[in-house]
C-alpha cells in the first residue's frame, strides 16, 4: 500500500476535520476563518496535485487496485480544485447577504471536493461508487441549505429521490458486471471481457446499460435530465454554481474509466447508446432553452445541451485519438464558462431579491459595463463565437467527429449549435441594445474586490484561452494517452 | 428437491412476496413492517450462502436499528394515504410497460444459462473452524482499507448534512 500518492485526499480529509473543530469554536463574528481555511486547503491541495502532475512518470495503482494515479486523474483534480476555488469566492457574498448556512456550505463543499477527488482516482467499482455517493450526499444537503425556501426544499427532495434511483441503477449494473466477470477492478475488467465470448458478455452488456443510465443521470442528459432545470432553478445560486461546474468534470472522468478503460471491447454498444443520448440532449436542451424566461433555467437547459456535446467526443474517441481529448477540453472549458455565468447571476441578485429573469439583464451595459462585457464573453463562449474558448472546444469536437467518419453527427451538432446561439445572443442583445427597467436604473451593482477580481480573471481566461488555446489542448491530449 | 433447496425457496418466496407488499400495501406502517420481513427472509438466504456474519448484521442493524427508527418516523408523519394513489390509474400502464421491458430483458439475460450451477459452481462446505468474521476482518482493514475509510467519511457527511438541515438558530 502506497499512502504517499493519496496525499491530496488524505490532506483534504485531515483539514476537513480540523476545519470542523475550528468552526465550532470560533464566534460568529470570525466565521470568515472557516472560509479562509477552506480556500487555503484548496490552494495547498492544488499545489500538491500540481507537484504530482509535474513529477509524473508512470501510472501507479495502489490500495489493492482501488486507487490509480495517472494523468487523467491528476488533470481532473487540477480542474476541479481550481473551479471549486473560484466557486467558493463567488458564493461568499451571496451566502453572507442571505445568511444561509455559511460555514456548512464550505464544509459540505469540501466534502464534495473530496468525493470528486476519490472519483477521479477511482479504479474499482467500489471506489467509484463511494466517491460518487460522497459527492451526491453533500450536494443533496447543499441544495436544501436554504431552509426557509420551499422551492429549494422541493428541488432537494427531487434531486435526492431521483439521484438515489440513479445510484441504484448504477449499483445494479455494477453488481451484474461483477457477477459475470467476478472482478470489480477496472484494470482486470477489460481483459476478462475481451476474452469472454459474446454470449457470456450478455450480462456485462446489461450491466453496462444500467451503469450508463446511472452515469448519464449525473451528467444530466436527455432522457435523464428532468432534475436539472428544477434543481438549478430551485437551489440557491451559490449552490447551482457549484453543481453546474466541478461535478461534471468528475463524472466525465468516471465515465472515461468505465467505458474506455474498462469496457472498451463493448464500444459498438455504448457508442450506439451515446449517439442517441447525445442527439436527444443537443436537441432537447437547445430547443427547450429558447422557451425559458428565467436565466437559471435557461442555463440549465443549455447545460443539458453542452453535456450532449461532451458525449460526442466520447463517441468519436474509439475511432480517432482526438476524440477523448476534445471531450476533456470541452468539458473543462464549459465548466469554466458555466461557473462564470452563474457567478454573474449571483452578483446581480441583491439582498433578498433574486434577479434571475431575462428581463433583469436588460441594459446591463448601462448599469455596469464591465460585468456586461464579462457576461458577453461568457455567452459568446457558450455559443461558440470565435475569439472565445468555446469556439475551439466546439471546433475540436467537430474535427474529431469528422475524422471518426461521423459526418452526419457533426452536421447535426452544428445545426443545434446554431439553434443554441439564438438564446445566448439574445442575452447579449438584451444587455447592450435595450434600456434597463425603470426601477433598476438606479440600483447599483456592487461587487467586493475579491469577487470582482475572480470574475474578471474568469472572463479574461475565456478570452485568453480562446486566443491561445494550444497549451490547454495539449494538456488534455497528454492526459488521454 | 433437497431439504436445502426447500429452505431456500421458502425464504425466497417470503422475500419476494413481502418485497411486493412493501410497495403495494396502502398503509405506510404496514409497508415498513413488510420491509422488516423482507430483511428477515433475505438474511435467511444469506445464511444458506454461509455468510452468517452479514446475515446477522442485516438483522441487527437494519431490522433492529434502521427499521425501528424508520417506523417511528412513519408513525410520526401524517401520511396522506389517499393522495398517495393519485394518478395511479393514469401512470399504471406506462409503469407496467417499463417493468415488463426491464423484467423481460433481465430474465432473458440472467438465467440458468449464464448463472446456472455449471458456470457458477456453489461454494464448497467450509471447515468447522472457518470464521466469517475473521476473514472479513482480515481484508477489511488491509485490502479494503481505502474504501472502508471513505465509507466512514460518508457517515461523517451524513451527520453534518443532517445537523445542518435540521438545526435552526434560535431567533433573537
Amino acid at each position: 500500500m502506497n499512502f504517499t500518492i493519496a496525499i491530496p485526499e488524505i490532506f483534504v480529509l485531515s483539514m476537513l476535520c480540523l476545519i470542523l473543530l475550528v468552526d465550532i469554536f470560533t464566534p460568529v463574528r470570525f466565521k470568515i476563518a472557516t472560509y479562509l481555511l477552506v480556500q487555503l486547503t484548496l490552494v495547498l491541495t492544488f499545489l500538491c496535485v500540481l507537484t504530482q502532475y509535474l513529477n509524473y512518470s508512470n501510472q501507479i495503482i495502489t490500495f489493492n487496485g482501488a486507487y490509480v494515479l495517472d494523468k487523467l486523474a491528476l488533470l481532473t483534480k487540477l480542474f476541479l480544485l481550481v473551479t471549486t476555488f473560484f466557486v467558493f469566492i463567488y458564493a461568499f457574498d451571496y451566502l453572507r447577504k442571505r445568511n444561509i448556512g455559511r460555514s456548512e456550505y464550505y464544509i459540505l463543499g469540501l466534502l464534495a471536493v473530496l468525493g470528486m477527488q476519490i472519483m477521479a482516482s477511482a479504479y474499482s467499482f467500489l471506489t467509484i461508487y463511494l466517491g460518487l455517493e460522497l459527492l451526491s450526499l453533500s450536494l443533496y444537503a447543499m441544495v436544501a441549505l436554504d431552509k426557509d425556501s420551499a422551492r429549494a426544499t422541493e428541488a432537494a427532495m427531487k434531486y435526492f429521490v431521483m439521484g438515489a434511483l440513479a445510484t441504484g441503477l448504477l449499483l445494479y449494473g455494477m453488481s451484474m458486471v461483477y457477477g459475470a466477470t467476478r472482478t470489480i477492478d477496472i484494470s482486470q475488467l477489460g481483459d476478462i471481457v475481451n476474452l469472454a465470448t459474446r454470449n457470456e458478455n450478455m450480462v456485462v452488456l446489461l450491466g453496462l446499460i444500467f451503469m450508463l443510465a446511472g452515469l448519464l443521470f449525473k451528467f444530466g442528459v436527455v432522457p435523464f435530465h428532468m432534475w436539472v432545470p428544477d434543481v438549478y432553478d430551485g437551489a440557491p445560486t451559490s449552490v447551482t454554481l457549484f453543481i453546474a461546474s466541478a461535478p461534471k468534470v468528475a463524472a466525465f472522468c468516471v465515465t472515461m474509466r468505465i467505458l474506455v478503460e474498462g469496457l472498451s471491447s463493448m464500444q459498438i454498444e455504448w457508442q450506439f447508446i451515446l449517439v442517441c443520448v447525445a442527439v436527444l440532449s443537443m436537441f432537447g436542451g437547445n430547443v427547450l432553452a429558447i422557451a425559458q424566461s428565467n436565466i437559471k433555467r435557461m442555463l440549465a437547459y443549455s447545460s443539458i445541451a453542452h453535456m450532449g456535446y461532451v458525449l460526442l467526443g466520447i463517441i468519436a474517441g474509439p475511432d480517432t485519438v482526438e476524440g477523448y481529448s476534445a471531450a476533456m477540453f470541452y468539458i473543462a472549458t464549459y465548466v469554466l464558462v458555466a461557473a462564470g455565468a452563474f457567478a454573474v447571476i449571483a452578483i446581480m441578485s441583491d439582498e433578498g431579491v433574486e434577479l434571475d429573469k431575462l428581463e433583469d439583464y436588460r441594459g446591463l451595459n448601462a448599469r455596469n459595463p464591465w460585468l456586461a462585457f464579462i457576461m458577453l464573453l461568457l455567452m459568446f463562449s457558450m455559443a461558440g463565437v470565435p475569439p472565445t474558448v468555446g469556439f475551439f472546444a466546439k471546433l475540436g469536437l467537430l474535427q474529431a467527429l469528422v475524422e471518426a467518419n461521423y459526418i452526419w453527427l457533426a452536421a447535426l451538432a452544428l445545426v443545434f449549435a446554431i439553434i443554441g446561439a439564438y438564446y445566448y445572443l439574445r442575452i447579449v442583445m438584451l444587455m447592450y441594445f435595450e434600456e434597463p427597467r425603470a426601477e433598476l436604473v438606479k440600483v447599483k451593482i456592487t461587487m467586493r474586490p475579491g469577487i470582482l477580481a475572480a470574475i474578471s480573471v474568469n472572463g479574461i481566461a475565456v478570452l485568453w484561452f480562446g486566443l491561445l488555446p494550444s497549451s490547454w489542448i495539449d494538456m488534455c491530449r497528454l492526459s488521454m494517452v | 428437491m433437497t431439504f436445502y433447496q426447500l429452505i431456500f425457496y421458502a425464504f425466497s418466496t417470503v422475500a419476494v412476496f413481502s418485497g411486493l407488499m412493501v410497495v403495494a400495501s396502502n398503509n405506510p406502517v404496514r409497508g415498513a413492517l413488510f420491509l422488516v420481513l423482507t430483511f428477515f427472509a433475505m438474511s435467511g438466504v444469506w445464511l444458506l450462502l454461509q455468510a452468517e456474519f452479514l446475515a446477522l448484521i442485516l438483522v441487527l442493524v437494519y431490522v433492529g436499528a434502521v427499521m425501528t427508527l424508520f417506523l417511528f418516523v412513519v408513525m410520526m408523519l401524517r401520511v396522506n394515504v389517499v393522495g398517495m394513489f393519485e394518478g395511479f390509474v393514469r401512470y399504471f400502464p406506462l409503469a407496467l410497460f417499463v417493468i415488463m421491458v426491464i423484467a423481460g430483458i433481465s430474465i432473458m439475460v440472467i438465467g440458468p444459462a449464464r448463472f446456472g450451477l455449471l458456470s457458477m459452481p456453489a461454494p464448497g462446505i467450509k471447515p468447522d473452524d472457518f470464521s466469517n468474521i475473521k476473514e472479513i476482518g482480515m481484508v477489511l482493514y488491509t485490502d479494503y482499507a481505502y474504501p472502508f475509510e471513505i465509507s466512514a467519511v460518508m457517515l461523517l457527511t451524513a451527520i453534518i448534512a443532517a445537523i445542518s438541515l435540521s438545526h435552526r438558530k434560535t431567533k433573537k
